[in-house]
């Protein structure tokens, strides 16, 4: 389901305005807060409810995935650099996961692909893409997980 | 000098209209509330949200909450993470508070002539009618979201903006009929005065159709957050991160001033 603001919480602060990559969050004219002008358009990108700094719009997922009942919702730190998210299961479970911001400055970190050295028939033929191996890190070997982490037996 | 001792207008009707308004921000307010269901939702959001605790909270505790809640979320504005948003609202928040207590004073202990004000009371009216002009020219010219996310020209005007105009015209029309009545402007400043009574109608009478009630609403959803936070149901947000040292520093946003 697109994304809604909750507009109690909501204190008309324009982030969503500026990230919304559709243009579909916008000011009502009666409140002067935010709402979903065109859920039909939304993608569910989840960029206004990063970037809302009083954590009010929140999205409701498709219900062939996500029952009634569940909650996922995000937390984004920046002065941290984390995101962190908490997925609720309807049955009360709680999964939290907190993952680094990947956002980089404007300008920075853009590979300068001109730069590179024109790769000749051998290397095109070959099945490494570009930055590989080096970049797969794995000169100390291909990551192993122990067998014993292995759960026996089916389990739902 | 106090502007409303010159008035040829009775103390009593003076002070009627001002016991008129006060009426008209609480039956407004309450309207809002019947209307809008707010308190009906309200309190069945704070059930979810209590049913999502995973600790109990006494009373001591919710005490120093609603401390923490009057002293960080209300007298200083502290929900605003942009700082100049937030500057405007405190300026704006004062000044209305003394502009409203002042003129309750000069009304009911100064408004006939024989007793003459003390310098401080016309002197906080003048501060405050000022301080919510600066605040709210600033808001309006600059810091509005219809300005300065969505890009619209700043005399673009919509219902949203019922409450800070009128309280702009308020405080305009006061300061400026009082510089005319100090002045001894005679019709002018009659004039003045009266846009300014209307304007003070406007504004206390739309409760239920402007932000005005924002100052006893937003105070109780503050106090509910913070509640929730403390709980642990944060309305299901997660934890405040505590992994920051091994993902390395974060990204400052731009301010989203693209127009």
């Amino acid at each position: 389901m697109p994304t809604f603001v909750y507009m109690t919480r909501c204190d008309g602060c324009g982030h969503c305005v500026d990230i919304c990559p559709s243009d579909i969050m916008h000011i009502d004219k009666t409140y002067r807060r935010a709402y979903n002008i065109e859920p039909n358009f939304c993608w569910e990108c989840y960029s206004c409810v990063k970037a809302c700094p009083m954590n009010a719009i929140d999205v409701r997922g498709y219900a062939d995935f996500a029952p009634l009942g569940h909650s996922v919702r995000v937390l984004r730190e920046e002065e941290k650099g984390t995101i962190s998210w908490r997925i609720k299961f309807r049955d009360g479970r709680t999964k939290d996961f907190v993952s680094p911001i990947t956002t980089q400055p404007w300008g920075e970190k853009i590979p300068e692909l001109a730069k590179y050295d024109v790769p000749d028939n051998e290397a095109l033929d070959s099945s490494l893409l570009c930055h590989e191996p080096e970049y797969l890190k794995v000169d100390s070997g291909l990551p192993t997980i122990d067998k014993s982490k292995f759960k026996q037996g089916v389990y739902y | 000098m106090n502007p409303f001792s010159e008035l040829p207008i009775p103390a009593l009707a003076m002070q009627i209209y001002v016991i008129v308004m006060l009426v008209l921000v609480v039956a407004g307010t309450l309207f809002d509330v019947w209307h809008k269901r707010s308190a009906a939702y309200f309190f069945a959001a704070e059930k979810k949200g209590r049913e999502a605790r995973t600790r109990e909270i006494d009373s001591g505790e919710k005490a120093s909450i609603a401390a923490k809640t009057i002293a960080h979320d209300v007298l200083a504005s502290g929900e605003f993470c942009n700082q100049r948003r937030r500057a405007a609202h405190l300026l704006t928040m004062y000044g209305f508070v003394l502009f409203v207590v002042t003129t309750a004073i000069l009304v009911f202990g100064y408004a006939d002539t024989e007793a003459a004000a003390p310098a401080i009371w016309p002197l906080l009216w003048w501060l405050g009618a000022l301080m919510v002009c600066i605040g709210g020219y600033w808001f309006w010219f600059k810091i509005r979201v219809d300005v300065a996310a969505e890009g619209n020209p700043w005399y673009r005007i919509v219902q949203a903006d019922l409450f800070i105009l009128s309280l702009l015209g308020t405080t305009t029309f006061a300061l400026i009929w009082a510089v005319l009545e100090a002045a001894g402007a005679g019709w002018l400043a009659t004039l003045f005065f009266w846009l300014f009574i209307i304007a003070a109608t406007v504004l206390f009478g739309s409760v239920p159709w402007s932000k005005f009630a924002h100052m006893f609403f937003k105070p109780a959803a503050a106090y509910q957050r913070r509640i929730s936070d403390a709980d642990g149901g944060r309305q299901n947000l997660p934890p405040p991160a505590d992994k920051p040292e091994q993902f390395g520093l974060g990204i400052k946003r731009e301010a989203p001033r693209h127009y």
